[in-house]
């Protein structure tokens, strides 16, 4: 199980919370949770007039993702099952921005095994001189070969870059560092 | 989408904020549609790739600001979008031009993307949480822009004679448009007192100036117009409108006009 750190599970029923949250699926790529990519933030209750409502924090990977939408409505929709609270809101959140740092080792492993490369834990650079250096070569996720080329920073998705792997000829996906 | 809740503003505070917000999606959003028109015929397929992935990250961070301007204004994100008149939008006169060909392409994205980078890092500290929280998440997002157009520059500079030739003549035809993306805003000195705009557009002007000039001299160019200081704004700023626009503009409308209150 995985808590949010900002959130300490004092509320028993926050416990119930993380858990079913990380039965919900990220759309693009389900072998993932949304707990696992990192995508969920803070998970609190607030007094309303007709009693409680839940709130979660959710994390778009990018500000333009078109998933969020998708994933604002299977989470809630999967907390309105719980019937843990009157009312249940899933709030979009860049307070902190999402990072990949975010994703866990469980998510990370999750990545690899549907062929995706995790992302390098390259801190982002902003001065133009490192921007070449910037994308270390993925590890790929067939062999766990090192020797592979960076063919597109831009993939199928917007969080996506291509790869190409020498050692076993594979094409495959990485995740950004971002 | 919702963000985080902010400090309350004041009428000509909030005013002031809405026009910076409005230049601010605005660029993106046009930019986003210009380019999104290389979707299918760039020069390679990889950059086909590349240019769509971008241009849904300009319309994504347009589509952010406009929300956060509609929560501002008491307004509809896609009404402010899709619903104004063509004098009523706000992008620089850089982005009032047609995409042309590649070279144009990537001289307006590398005057655009360096300028955005500066302004980007300014306002991640702006007073106004949900604007730095903003500016943060997407300056991250915005470096494989940099990347991407620092790789072109760098490409067609290299290859020498056409293809350095038309991107050395593209620099110099929209230098001066170009300027527009920091023309003073009517509410600068507001924004600026209350911390919402930590620098004057002039400063970012200038900084904008050295930073390109870095880039372009490690490609064996110079700045394709002077940097005087201060800094010039251009005269077309903010309001003037081209008929390449009102084509574009007849183009991104033409759903929203054709079905009104329709969604998507």
């Amino acid at each position: 199980m995985v808590t949010s750190p900002s959130a300490p599970v004092v509320d028993p029923r926050l416990a119930t919370i993380w858990s079913a949250l990380g039965e919900v699926p990220d759309p693009e790529i389900p072998a993932i949770s949304v707990v696992d990519l990192g995508v969920i933030g803070d998970a609190r209750f607030e007094p309303i007039e007709a009693g409680e409502r839940l709130v979660v924090d959710l994390m778009p990977t990018f500000v333009g993702c078109p998933a969020t939408e998708v994933m604002r409505d299977q989470v809630g929709e999967r907390l309105r099952t719980l019937q843990i609270a009157d009312e249940v809101e899933v709030r979009v959140s860049f307070s902190p921005p999402w990072t990949s740092d975010r994703i866990t080792p469980a998510g990370r492993e999750a990545l690899r095994g549907s062929g995706f490369a995790p992302p390098s834990g390259v801190a982002l650079s902003f001065a133009p001189g490192d921007l070449l250096t910037m994308l270390p070569s993925a590890i790929c996720p067939y062999c766990g070969s090192r020797n592979t080329t960076l063919e597109n920073p831009f993939g199928p998705t917007l969080c996506r870059s291509i790869h190409h792997c020498a050692d076993c000829r594979q094409p495959f996906e990485a995740f950004k560092p971002v | 989408m919702t963000v985080a809740p902010a400090r309350s503003l004041g009428p000509t505070e909030s005013a002031a904020l809405a026009e910076l917000l409005l230049t601010l999606a605005d660029d993106e959003f046009i930019l986003g549609f210009w380019d999104s028109e290389w979707t299918g015929i760039a020069p390679i397929l990889e950059e086909d790739v590349a240019m769509s992935s971008i241009s849904q990250d300009e319309i994504g961070h347009a589509r952010a600001w406009y929300e956060l301007l509609a929560q501002l204004t008491a307004d509809d994100a896609d009404r402010i979008a899709f619903g104004r008149a063509p004098d009523e939008y706000r992008h620089a006169a850089l982005l009032n031009h047609a995409r042309g060909d590649w070279a144009h392409t990537v001289a307006r994205r590398l005057l655009y993307e360096t300028a955005d980078a500066v302004r980007l890092e300014s306002l991640t500290g702006s007073s106004y949480a949900p604007v730095a929280e903003l500016a943060a998440k997407m300056r991250r997002e915005e470096t494989y822009h940099l990347l991407h157009w620092n790789a072109w520059l760098r490409q067609l500079t290299a290859a020498g004679g056409e293809a350095r030739d038309r991107l050395v003549a593209a620099l110099a035809l929209r230098w001066s448009d170009a300027q527009s993306i920091f023309a003073p805003l009517a509410g600068e000195g507001i924004l600026r007192a209350g911390g919402i705009l930590p620098e004057a557009m002039a400063a970012l002007q200038k900084r904008w100036h050295e930073r390109l000039g870095q880039w372009l001299s490690a490609a064996g160019l110079s700045l394709p117009g002077p940097a005087t200081d201060p800094p010039q704004p251009s005269t077309a700023g903010r309001t003037g409108r081209t008929p390449d626009f009102a084509w574009l503009h007849s183009e991104f409308t033409l759903v929203a006009r054709s079905e009104e209150g329709a969604t998507w």
